[in-house]
């Protein structure tokens, strides 16, 4: 028994452990570079190799990686901001300054969670332009158009749940001004508002409501999203490849390997973005005001900033038609775009063509004019429920506004045919443009020059708010 | 012996038995959701029967807040009562009573009420929304889960003593 088994040569459990992780080792050459992403879980969301020019800054922006860069931060300091949430009231806003005064790094990752929400609104709502500008949703694009605007849905409903949680003035108002407009659908409203808000009003049983969805079904329903939408990137071959206006020919493809070139423009991108929401968050806290209370509406009581649009909408038409109608339709269109917009000549090019960009300018100009001035005259000049006291208010303060609004823009689409010979693609690039610019002066108008009583007032002159 | 055809055919019957019974399991299932998420009422709060006090703690022409019950004791002139639910008709703020105006002034909207709830401005859709009142023994109960909305005031909403 004296003979001795051979023990094989054993590399120390630090090489093993490494063995395990990367059998090849880190790669040297680009054969072994594609390898690794072909076979990791999470590199292989892209493809061995890209195109030069789709790695292009100023073609994407880079806006559909920050938005899955923001849901991640949303999600860690989440979970981590539920260790100290209660959702019960009074104690969750109890819990908001326990958080903000006693949790070490409690007010900073609160206000990373605050301010990625908001800023998330506005990288999505900006991804949607871009896709939307280079004609990135035309065929075979458009599921993921769809998948893509039905999680921009689920992100402001992610925000609205989310807004409530403080359980201060600011929250509570803001959630029944806005989940009051629910009442306004016909024949269920009632019930469907009853339902949400877990009782006829804003209560503990809403808090619990809003809670629940925020922090399960909605982020599960959007991380699932978000998996199928970076997977259909792939199916359909990756982004639109950048054109020059009036380039015919397709563009010329030059493939380099992602690693190292895609994933350290990622790396890099991702690091500069997180420094900067870092210091943005470290300096600027997110609000909060007094407990809510519920005998005691502030003046203004304004909903949430990116449904200020909308309340100014409910300002000028029954609310049938501007909470219900004028966004159905509003959300209708955005689905629908790539069903009727399908010119697969322009796809890459920024804004189409020569016309189409003239039509751009054209259309934001025009919305720029015309918003507030419409917003005056309605505000100020107009005044058809009581010129017309016996008729309905659906018709005298719903129907007769909406043709008022709907005929100049008839009128104008009609003028881009006539005068500029405009094809399909560019009347569409010219009325989204024109519609989306008038929501985006409504939802400034409504944040910034709307004072005490909703009346007008110039943003800054503005009295200040009673609580 | 030849058999004509059965109609529907075996296979058209279990496609529609499938389809009926699958919708049906459909149906059942989210009818068990929605009920489940009714919202439930707790006895002595907003939504059950609230104690508003004695018929003559409201002196005639007087309008008193109920905080719990959210609503407003209204009591006429003629010694009638209503209760008056706090909240606005166009997007839900609380109504404050202004007694120097003798009017419900809402902070957000700028609608107005007068002292039976009917709209004096708009945008407010409709009169402010009452609650039913019951008085017994001089009691006064309101039904805060009993909700009335009206699109004018009726002296039929008025309650005596």
């Amino acid at each position: 028994m004296t003979d001795e088994i051979p023990t094989p040569e054993q590399d120390s459990m630090l090489d093993r452990m490494r063995e395990r992780l990367i059998p090849d080792g880190l790669p040297v050459d680009d054969r072994g570079r594609m390898r690794l992403v072909v076979d990791s879980l999470i590199l292989h969301l892209h493809p061995t190799k890209v195109p030069v020019t789709a790695m292009n800054w100023t073609h994407s922006w880079g806006l559909g990686g920050l938005s899955a860069l923001l849901m991640a931060v949303l999600g860690l300091t989440g979970v981590v901001l539920q260790n100290n949430y209660t959702p019960a009231a009074p104690q969750a806003y109890l819990d908001i300054l326990e958080i903000n005064s006693n949790v070490w790094f409690g007010e900073l990752v609160r206000n990373l969670h605050h301010w990625s929400a908001n800023l998330l609104i506005v990288v999505a709502v900006l991804h949607l332009i871009r896709v939307f500008a280079t004609g990135a949703y035309r065929p075979p694009r458009e599921l993921n158009w769809l998948v893509g605007v039905a999680m921009l849905l689920l992100v402001v409903a992610a925000n609205f749940t989310g807004y409530l949680l403080p359980w201060d003035q600011l929250a509570f108002w803001a959630i029944t001004v806005g989940t009051s407009i629910i009442n306004y659908v016909p024949l269920i409203g009632n019930w469907m508002g009853k339902l949400i808000l877990g009782g006829p009003e804003v209560g503990a049983n809403t808090l619990l409501n809003f809670y629940s969805m925020h922090i399960s079904l909605i982020p599960l329903m959007i991380f699932g999203l978000m998996m199928y939408h970076f997977w259909r990137v792939r199916k359909d071959g990756g982004l639109t490849l950048p054109k020059k206006l009036d380039q015919v020919d397709e563009p010329k493809v030059e493939r380099v390997t992602t690693i190292p070139h895609l994933v350290r423009r990622e790396l890099v991108f991702a690091i500069g973005a997180f420094s900067l929401l870092l210091i943005f968050a470290m300096l600027v806290p997110a609000p909060l005001e007094g407990i809510a209370n519920p005998d005691i509406s502030p003046n203004p009581a304004k909903a949430p900033w990116y449904f200020m649009g909308l309340q100014e909408l409910l300002l000028h038409f029954h609310p049938l038609v501007g909470a219900i109608i004028l966004p159905g339709l509003a959300i209708l269109g955005i689905f629908l775009l790539p069903f009727f917009d399908i010119n697969l000549n322009s796809v890459g090019i920024y804004f189409r063509s020569h016309r189409g960009r003239s039509l751009t300018l054209l259309g934001i100009g025009m919305a720029l004019i015309l918003t507030p001035l419409w917003v005056l005259l309605d505000e100020f000049v107009l005044h058809w429920s009581l010129w017309l006291p016996t008729w309905d208010t659906l018709l005298s303060n719903g129907l007769i506004p909406l043709a008022i609004v709907l005929v100049p823009i008839i009128l104008l689409d009609e003028w881009t045919v006539r005068s500029f010979h405009a094809d399909t693609e560019e009347r569409v690039l010219f009325i989204s443009t024109f519609l989306f610019t008038a929501f985006v002066v409504l939802t400034i108008i409504g944040i910034f020059f709307r004072g005490p009583g909703m009346a007008l007032y110039w943003a800054w002159n503005m009295p200040a708010a009673t609580h | 012996m030849s058999e004509t055809p059965l109609e529907p055919s075996r296979r058209d019957f279990l496609k529609i038995a499938w389809a009926f019974f699958g919708g049906l399991a459909l149906i059942e299932t989210t009818g068990v959701f929605i009920a489940y998420l009714q919202p439930r009422l707790t006895e002595g709060e907003f939504g059950s029967i609230i104690n508003a006090g004695l018929v003559d703690d409201f002196p005639l022409n007087s309008v008193t807040h109920i905080s719990n019950g959210r609503f407003y004791i209204v009591r006429l002139g003629d010694g009638g009562f209503l209760a008056v639910y706090h909240r606005c008709t166009h997007l839900g703020c609380t109504v404050p009573w202004d007694p120097g105006a003798q009017k419900f002034i809402c902070p957000c909207h700028n609608s107005q009420f007068d002292q039976q709830g009917t709209v004096e401005n708009p945008p407010a859709p409709r009169p402010l929304d009452l609650f039913g009142v019951s008085i017994t023994d001089g009691q006064i109960n309101v039904d805060t889960g009993d909700l009335i909305e009206r699109q004018t005031f009726e002296t039929a909403q008025v309650v005596y003593p």
